[in-house]
């Protein structure tokens, strides 16, 4: 079984995709995951040839048969997501980004006029890239079900290791402590959570840290433009020691990151001044892992 | 007025535009819709009034008259309920599965053997700051989906005689979805990045989707970046404003403050071109 590390942020923008597209550059034998399927950026980075994809079928939606349909509005009311639109001509529709997939209205329906049919909500890949097989994903907008995207692609990549002998899985997980991220943390064999020295950066990862503990995965801090505001950076790391978790490392702030960015270049290999820092971040981790 | 302000992902500066706006407006409501972190309360600092328990429907079951027959486990779509029969009779109900949706007490046959009960699962913040009317919606951790919490704060919170603004979670999921739905106006906040245009072009499709009129604001704008500006140009879409990139305000962020009075007359001017456009 191969073992699994996640980079987390207890919200977008920390720098996940800046350390884990640099940890893609740094660790050998891996296939890299981003979990981050509501706004996928590591490909950008790793710059993807697809080899294979598929759609991905989100839960059934809620579909009204308008010849059956007598309109006695039973699934309108009972419906708790106001999924139930009326037409101005008196016709019954699903909002289908509203649907829950619950099928309270296709057990409720008197005429049987409702039944539930299949949408996709977004397609996965496999790809080969210049740092090794990146399995990813695309969510269509407004589509549900991360979570369950979440779970897949990881599924999918811990079968393609076993076929190949893989022995790492990176993945570049989903901010945020909704459904996504548990799917994504959930089986991972090390954490990594990104936080920024902000009063929202200690904050959000107070919150993902218990996220963490309360599905017991093992997580290590890195602070990210640590030396934008030390204060802030020594009431993480007091807060890190307070809740025994390590600090992996601080990467200073360099504008050279967003810079490389824009470049399309991983951080890692276009900036001096925060290699060190990752350097040190990838061996602790590797340990750890 | 209803503006929200969304961005394809977190950290692109969704509070900070929300906070502006909500500031420079003479009326204005601003309320956190991101409730699995909100963080407009850590720059407006606000004196809560009210803080009121948020809660959400889930099954109870009756031990001693349940039949134990399965139909609330066989109707449940989030497999939240597993009966078992013979020899143990036995109804496990997994909460964090469940979505509230009702369908369980719905089919239970026997009167009284499953009702419904409320759980708390987050909490409604209300207060003010300064001149701005303040609410906040927070989830509690482990809890999976902050959709209804966010049709509850818009159903029972919004003050509809103010400027709403309507700080949105990021993405383009279920949850943005439920916080721009019927909204005048969306703002979408971006940067001049790859990854930037990458998320953007996922806001704008969702935007368009659902019919709603909207602009952009570039945040940590550099004049030689031009991604955003060639793409909003193609796309036809309005650049309401753009707000510089400055290490300054980087600084100023981490301290948890915002140079509210600096932008107030930029921010006026972008919510009444707002406003003439709708």
């Amino acid at each position: 079984m191969s073992k699994e590390l996640v980079i987390i942020s207890g919200k977008g923008g920390t720098g996940k995709t800046t350390l884990t597209s640099s940890l893609a550059y740094l660790m050998k034998d891996k296939i890299i995951v981003d979990a981050d399927a509501d706004a996928a950026n590591m490909y950008i980075l790793m710059k993807p040839k697809v080899k294979y994809s598929e759609k991905f079928k989100g839960n059934p939606k809620a579909y009204i048969d308008p010849d059956k349909c007598t309109g006695c509005d039973i699934c309108r009311k009972l419906c708790r997501f106001d999924a139930i639109d009326i037409t101005d001509d008196g016709v019954y529709v699903v909002d289908e980004i509203k649907c829950d997939s619950c099928r309270l209205c296709e057990i409720a329906c008197p005429e049987k006029a409702i039944t539930m049919k299949d949408v996709f909500s977004g397609e996965w890949y496999e790809s080969e890239t210049e740092y090794g097989l990146f399995v990813h994903a695309k969510l269509y907008p407004g589509a549900e079900n991360s979570g369950n995207l979440v779970t897949m692609v990881k599924h999918r990549a811990h079968i393609l290791s076993e076929e190949k002998g893989i022995e790492y899985i990176l993945v570049d997980g989903s901010p945020g402590i909704g459904c996504p991220v548990i799917s994504t943390i959930s089986g991972a064999n090390f954490v990594i959570i990104v936080a920024e020295p902000t009063p929202a950066g200690l904050h959000d990862l107070e919150r993902v840290k218990k996220l963490c503990d309360s599905f017991k995965v093992k997580s290590g801090v890195v602070v990210n433009k640590y030396d934008l505001n030390e204060e802030k950076t020594k009431q993480i790391e007091e807060f890190a020691k307070k809740e025994g978790i390590e600090v992996l490392g601080k990467i200073p702030f360099d504008k050279c990151v967003p810079d490389a960015i824009v470049n399309l270049e991983i951080p890692y290999a276009a900036c001096d001044r925060i290699k060190n820092a990752i350097e040190q971040i990838y061996k602790r981790a590797m340990e750890l892992l | 007025m209803k503006i929200a302000v969304t961005s394809g992902k977190g950290g692109t500066g969704k509070t900070t535009i929300s906070l502006l706006l909500a500031y420079a407006s003479e009326n204005p409501q601003y309320i956190d819709c991101d409730a699995e972190e909100p963080n407009g309360h850590l720059f407006l600092k606000p004196k809560i009034e009210k803080r009121i328990p948020y809660t959400e429907l889930v099954p109870k079951i009756n031990e001693d008259i349940c039949t134990f027959c399965g139909k609330c486990a066989d109707a449940c779509a989030y497999k939240a309920l597993v009966v078992m029969g013979e020899p143990l009779k036995k109804v496990m109900f997994f909460d964090e599965l469940c979505h509230s949706c009702g369908a369980c007490a719905y089919v239970c046959p026997v009167e009284g053997a499953l009702v419904e009960v409320e759980k708390q699962v987050g909490e409604i913040a209300i207060g003010k700051a300064g001149h701005i009317d303040f609410v906040m919606g927070q989830l509690n951790i482990g809890e999976a989906s902050a959709t209804q919490l966010i049709a509850s704060l818009k159903r029972d919170y919004m003050d509809e005689s103010k400027t709403v603004i309507l700080d949105s979670p990021p993405g383009t999921s279920c949850t943005v979805v439920e916080t721009i739905d019927g909204v005048d106006f969306v703002v979408l906040v971006t940067e001049p990045t790859p990854f930037g245009l990458s998320d953007l072009k996922l806001s704008v499709e969702l935007v368009r989707d659902m019919g709603l009129p909207f602009g952009i604001i570039v945040n940590k704008h550099e004049d030689e970046k031009h991604l955003i500006e060639d793409y909003a140009k193609e796309e036809n879409i309005e650049i309401l404003y753009r707000l510089p990139f400055s290490e300054e305000f980087a600084k100023m962020y981490s301290k948890g403050s915002l140079p509210f009075e600096k932008y107030k007359n930029d921010f006026a001017s972008v919510l009444k071109r707002i406003e003439e456009k709708l």
